[in-house]
């Protein structure tokens, strides 16, 4: 009878490495795992529907019912159609000049706010809050705002004398592509003016210090100091700006539905009128679908066309 | 220029008081009549046009229907009989509260399911390296650029093939598409600011990857969970097409688009209550972002630059 192994330390047995403990520690196979709900999500409801997008406006399908491969015929309809290229001017219309001034307050905004200030804390956290409310719920307060009867700003001029009748802001064509860009830009104003401050926050003093020693006026240290340095921030800003305005539905949708004889459409709002209130789906994807270069086109300009002195600061780090 | 700007994320209030000590050095060039023409005049003028809306929205919500209606009896810009009577005909005419509660519901569950997917994803996209993990963290920046409304027509048939149609899942699932890639963006930078070092540690001491995931960097990491969990929460409180598009019984609608939809309703007196629905609705985030507020610049300024 052989005496056992000494039982009262027990020698851990070393294993063989199985593959499933290869596997386990495997970057690979970790990675496929931890990336899998966020793919999940994306593919099933980002990606596939995009593809579909593109298919549905090939096709004459209608809310409900599914459609056929026409070819090219929606988009040959839409280019015969002045609604969607009056749609096409608005939105461009609408995304440049609510941009461009939208950069202007927004840059003005966050050097007034980069200055010495007392409450600056509060001040900077106040000028957040058009940003924080729901975009339909100040459209809504816009929609008052502009009521064609009982309009404050009309009311108020009518007292100061300026004017002697009501102003039609929403009813008119012009008007109304004026008051909805108005009501976009004080909406953007504050993210691009508080994206700006944190980029100015990180401009070194000293620069200013030393370019006004060497007899600097104000506007020479903005263009030489404070535009270089904040052209990469700037980039990025306007890009999401021009993006998100370019396709914005909410604001127009409150305010005009699209109204008055179609002068505030943008491609958005009448998508969405041609496919779900109509129930042309394919029409309405293949209005979305022609978003697509567009948005393409205004993300270059706003990327590259902001971004080519990127190297000025040594742009490897970005 | 990126790592200066992920070092202010961190600590923002320090940077900040910092930059404020040097900018008194060189603002004793300027007089105070000359501060208050280039400084406080402009300010002044953009703080209240940026206000004005929500004063207006607040008084028209106390107004009395008469004073609302005749601006030459009453001056328009107070009124001294405030009333509650829109706030409860809102609260208890209206199918209001049930919508605020859609939205919470609604809120919570799409940006809790997108801060899990996210958390997994970015710690996998910054620390695991996987094969491919550069091309995968493109994708993801580039699902940020596809906007809710080229996506919605598709995304309708989608919902209704699975069968979500007019359900509180149709909008819990499709919320996370907006969330995920901007949430995954900011977490990555919060990730990559916690040093290696720990994890390789851990990794000794023969924790998971899991382990390390849960008791190392998710503690290391709570500021940017909760930038990322105010910024999600108030972008799905501000959905509006998706709700209107998916959702078409009353009860299930959130707030936005129950304001809009069933709300106008062609009375004439309807903008007092109009106005207390766009109040109420709006306070929520008004108030958990004024406990927030730095998280939610945080957020904002670190989605733009990274």
């Amino acid at each position: 009878m052989s005496i056992a192994a000494p039982t009262a330390k027990p020698v851990r047995e070393i294993r063989e490495i199985t593959a499933w403990d290869r596997l386990k520690v495997n970057k690979n196979w970790l990675g496929a795992w931890f990336m899998l709900p966020a793919a999940a999500f994306l593919i099933l409801f980002l990606a596939y529907p995009l593809g579909l997008g593109v298919w549905l406006s090939f096709t004459d399908a209608r809310l409900g019912r599914d459609g056929v491969f026409v070819g090219v015929e929606n988009y040959i309809y839409l280019w015969e159609d002045s609604v969607f290229w009056l749609s096409v001017f608005n939105t461009i219309l609408y995304t440049g000049v609510a941009s461009i001034i939208k950069f202007a307050i927004g840059l003005y905004l966050a050097l007034l706010l980069n200055e010495n200030l007392p409450f600056k804390a509060i001040i900077r956290a106040i000028v957040l809050i058009p940003f924080i409310v729901p975009t339909v719920l100040s459209a809504i307060a816009f929609w008052w705002l502009f009521d064609p009867q009982f309009s404050i700003i009309s009311w108020s001029l009518k007292q100061m004398g300026l004017i002697t009748q009501n102003i039609d802001f929403l009813g008119d064509v012009w008007n109304a592509r004026w008051s909805v860009i108005f009501a976009n830009i004080w909406r953007g104003v504050p993210f691009v003016a508080i994206t700006l401050l944190a980029g100015l926050q990180t401009v070194s003093p000293s620069l200013y210090e030393a370019a006004t020693i060497d007899g600097a006026s104000t506007w020479q240290r903005f263009r030489f100091i404070t535009y270089p340095l904040l052209t990469p921030i700037i980039a990025v800003v306007m890009t999401f700006s021009v993006l998100f305005t370019f396709t914005d539905f909410q604001l127009i949708w409150v305010m005009t539905r699209g109204g008055p004889v179609n002068a505030t459409h943008l491609m958005a709002t009448l998508s969405y009128q041609r496919a779900i209130m109509s129930g042309y789906l394919g029409e309405g994807a293949a209005i979305s679908t022609a978003m697509i270069p567009f948005l393409l086109a205004a993300i270059m300009v706003s990327w590259f066309g902001l971004q080519r002195r990127k190297w000025q600061q040594g742009g490897d780090n970005d | 220029m990126t790592d200066a700007l992920a070092q202010k994320a961190g600590d923002p209030r320090g940077t900040l008081a910092g930059t404020a000590d040097h900018s008194e050095g060189m603002s004793y060039l300027h007089s105070l009549p000359r501060r208050l023409v280039t400084l406080y005049l402009p300010l002044g003028l953009i703080l209240v046009v940026l206000l004005f809306p929500f004063y207006w929205m607040a008084l028209t919500s106390v107004k009395p229907d008469a004073q609302l209606l005749d601006m030459d009896t009453y001056s328009p810009f107070w009124t001294w009989s405030p009333t509650l009577k829109h706030i409860t005909k809102l609260l208890f005419e209206t199918e209001y509260p049930v919508w605020l509660w859609n939205t919470m519901l609604v809120a919570t569950c799409a940006t809790a399911l997108s801060i899990f997917a996210s958390v997994l994803a970015a710690y996998a996209l910054v620390r695991l390296r996987f094969k491919g993990s550069t091309v995968a963290g493109g994708l993801i920046f580039l699902a940020y650029l596809v906007p809710p409304s080229i996506l919605f027509i598709p995304l309708s048939t989608v919902v209704f093939q699975y069968g979500l149609f007019d359900t509180p899942f149709a909008l819990i699932l499709t919320y996370p598409t907006i969330l995920i890639p901007f949430s995954t963006w900011l977490l990555m930078g919060y990730f990559k600011t916690i040093p290696f070092e720990l994890e390789e540690c851990a990794l000794m001491d023969g924790a998971s990857r899991w382990q390390i995931l849960i008791k190392i960097i998710l503690p290391l990491a709570v500021p940017g969970l909760i930038s990322a969990f105010i910024f999600c929460f108030t972008l799905c409180w501000n959905e509006f097409i998706y709700a209107l598009t998916f959702i078409s019984t009353t009860s299930y609608k959130t707030v936005p688009v129950a304001i809009v939809t069933a709300l106008v309703d062609g009375d004439v007196y309807r903008w007092g209550s109009l106005m207390a629905g766009a109040m109420i609705g709006s306070l929520p985030l008004v108030v958990l972002y004024a406990f927030f507020v730095e998280h939610y610049v945080s957020a904002m300024t670190g989605a733009v630059k990274e």
